[in-house]
Order: C-alpha cells, then structure tokens, then sequence
C-alpha cells in the first residue's frame, strides 16, 4: 500500500477537481462525458504524480484533462450528446430543441449557448482564459501549441464567440 | 482582460460573469478516490535495496553505513522526496530567520520537558557535546501535516536539524542529498528520525551513530 501518493494526490489534485469538470464539462457536451473524461484524466494524473515537481498542479491537471477529452472526441468516443453535438451545428436547418430556445430567454442562455456552438479548439482556449484565468504560456502547454497561435486563436474565438453571441441576441 | 482591449475584455468579462461554470458534481470525488488503483509496493524502489545482500535489520545498518561512505544516492518514492524537500526548506528557514530554537539548552533534562503539552508524543532529547554533536536548544515546527519535535545540535560551525516524528510507516535508512544539503533519515525505538544539515555524508553517519548509541 503506498497511502502517501494517495495522500499526495488528494492534497495536489483533489482541489482542482472542480477545474477538471468545468474544463471536461465545456469540451464534452453531457454531464456524463465531462465526469467519465475527468475520472478517466484523474487515473491518468495518479500515474504520472511522481512527474508532477515544482510546477504547479492545476494547469498540470488541466492538461491532462483536454488531451483526455480530445482523445475521447476524435475518436468519437462518449455519449451520443457529445458526438452528434458538432454534427448537428453545422447542419443545414437544423432546428434546435424546446431547450435551447427556453434558455435563450435570458442572457445567461445566450453567453452558454454561443460558447457551446463554438468549434471545441475555440472553445477551449475560451475556457481557459477566461474561466481559469490562465496565462497564455499556460494555454500553450496545455492546447501544445505555440504560444502566437494562442492569441492569434483567442482573438478569432473572440470574434467568432461575439458574432454568434449577436445572432443569439437577434434572435432573441 | 485589458492587455487584449476593450472589447475583448468586455466578451471576458460576460463570459466570467454569465457562462455556466460547472462544478464537479457531489460526489465525483469520492468517486475519483475510490477509482484510483491499489499501488501494491512503492513503485520507485531502488534496486540498491532490492538487491541489498545483507537482507534483514542489522544488515540494513551496515548498508547505510556502506552508503555514506560511498556517498550513493537513493532515489525515493514521491511523498517521502516530498518530506525530504519540506525537511530541507525547514531547516533553512531555522537558519535564515535565525530562529532555530524556541527553548535554548544544552541541558536534555530542560529540552525535552519543554515539549510535554505542545506534541502529542515524548520525543528522546539526548546531548551528544562529549561526541562532538553539543545539543543547543529545539523548537515546535510542522512537517506531514503535524507539529514535530525539531532538535538543534552543533557541530564545528555547522548546525544539525533533527527532526523527531512518531514512525508512520517501515522506513527504511536512506541518505540523501537535496540542494547541496545531506540528509540521513532512519527509524528506531518507534520514531521516525530526520538529520539535516551541510556537514558532509560522513559526518551526518556519525551524528547518527553517536544518537543511536545514546539511546542504546
């Protein structure tokens, strides 16, 4: 029994765990994707502790967790919410659900949805910037990018997120 | 953000302030724990050990012993590294703030009452001035997440931190050396000792010779 990794693993990164879902939960598009991602990403983050020195845990974690979702959505992997989801966005008068249109009531809806129609490599430098507040050599090492296509990608996720956000507006 | 202007700091600040930020639901970690595999053996064993050839306690002596000599280094498993660096940065804080001892005494008998009501266990307090180790004083401080008895002795010019904790698990005698500082840790009469300090390898194996046949 080796309890001190255990031990080690609840202090480093029990308390990123609601970073891990948020980023899990915006990458998947189902509550259950994003908690089997994390799960998954956790296992991995235990076998690699020993690796984790001097830097710190919750960016660490955090890369870790979008390589496992990526994985899981290139291989189309997940629940049918999370594969058909980028299916659906592009289709040609696609119609969307009772649900969609009730959250478009309220401005909340709108941001929500306007993330979620993003294309996941937007979507993803979104989250961490904006959620996380990360830096942008943070995002690079965790999207493995360089650090330019980190801005040079935040500012077209910027463009594409408020273009989508005024249609929503229009909409509404 | 401002270094992106202002209507990239406007689309931020919307974001933060309205979309969803999904909490890991109840449970999940609970989940996590209970998912994480069983790890049989500390899996960063070193091979010095496993293929030690004199097998049981008494051998193990005489292998630290060999080990300081030689000056090998054994890499250990995470958490034990992790203790080693938080017994490192303690001692150079004792030296830096120049706070090494609350209670300063050569005398055993002054040094160890001093602990009753502030640890939870008896730490041994010996004085080792006729070895060349002279005991000046000892303080609380705070490592694996308890109060601990630290214990300062003086050798030459040079101070030795002794770190006495009640012993957790089966550790085995290592040394080590960890930014230019040597660490010797060992477990004996049911505690968990830790010495640190910048006297070479050597005399840090001497240190603990002379302690342990103190306590003898």
């Amino acid at each position: 029994m080796d309890g001190n990794k255990t031990r080690r693993f609840e202090a480093l990164v029990l308390p990123h765990l609601d970073a891990a879902y948020n980023l899990a939960r915006w990458l998947m598009h189902s509550d259950q994707d994003g908690e089997d991602v994390v799960q998954e990403a956790c296992l991995r983050a235990f076998r690699f502790l020993d690796g984790l020195h001097g830097e710190k845990a919750r960016p660490w974690l955090l890369a870790i967790v979008r390589n496992t979702a990526m994985s899981w959505i290139e291989d189309g992997r997940g629940s049918n919410a999370t594969r058909e989801y980028d299916e659906a966005r592009h289709a040609e008068g696609h119609v969307e659900g009772p649900e969609a249109l009730l959250s478009r009531k309220d401005q909340r809806g709108q941001v929500n949805t306007a993330l979620k129609k993003l294309p996941v490599e937007f979507r993803e430098v979104l989250v961490l910037r904006e959620m996380e507040d990360l830096s942008y050599q943070e995002i690079a090492n965790i999207a493995a990018i360089p650090i330019g296509t980190v801005m040079s990608r935040l500012s077209r996720a910027r463009k594409e997120f408020a273009a989508l956000l005024a249609k929503e507006d229009c909409n509404g | 953000m401002d270094d992106e202007g202002p209507e990239a700091a406007r689309l931020g600040e919307r974001i933060r302030r309205e979309a969803a930020y999904h909490k890991a639901p109840a449970g999940l970690a609970a989940r996590v724990l209970a998912s994480l595999p069983e790890v049989p053996a500390a899996p960063a064993r070193s091979p010095a050990w496993r293929w030690n050839p004199w097998g049981l306690a008494s051998g193990l002596a005489t292998a630290f012993a060999l080990m300081l000599a030689v000056g090998v280094f054994v890499a250990m498993p995470g958490a034990d590294e992790r203790l080693a660096e938080d017994i490192v940065a303690a001692h150079v804080r004792s030296l830096m703030v120049d706070h090494a001892f609350d209670v300063a005494s050569s005398d055993s008998h002054t040094v160890k009452p001093w602990f009753a009501g502030k640890l939870d266990y008896s730490p041994p307090v010996v004085d080792l001035a006729a070895q060349g180790f002279a005991l000046v004083g000892g303080r609380l401080d705070y490592l694996d997440h308890r109060p601990v008895a630290a214990l300062v002795y003086r050798h030459r010019q040079h101070l030795i931190n002794l770190f006495i904790l009640p012993a957790a698990r089966n550790a085995r005698p290592r040394a080590l050396e960890q930014h230019g500082f040597h660490l010797a840790s060992w477990d004996s009469g049911g505690m968990t000792w830790w010495a640190v300090s910048d006297l070479n390898a050597q005399e840090l194996g001497q240190f603990r010779s002379a302690l342990e046949k103190a306590a003898e």
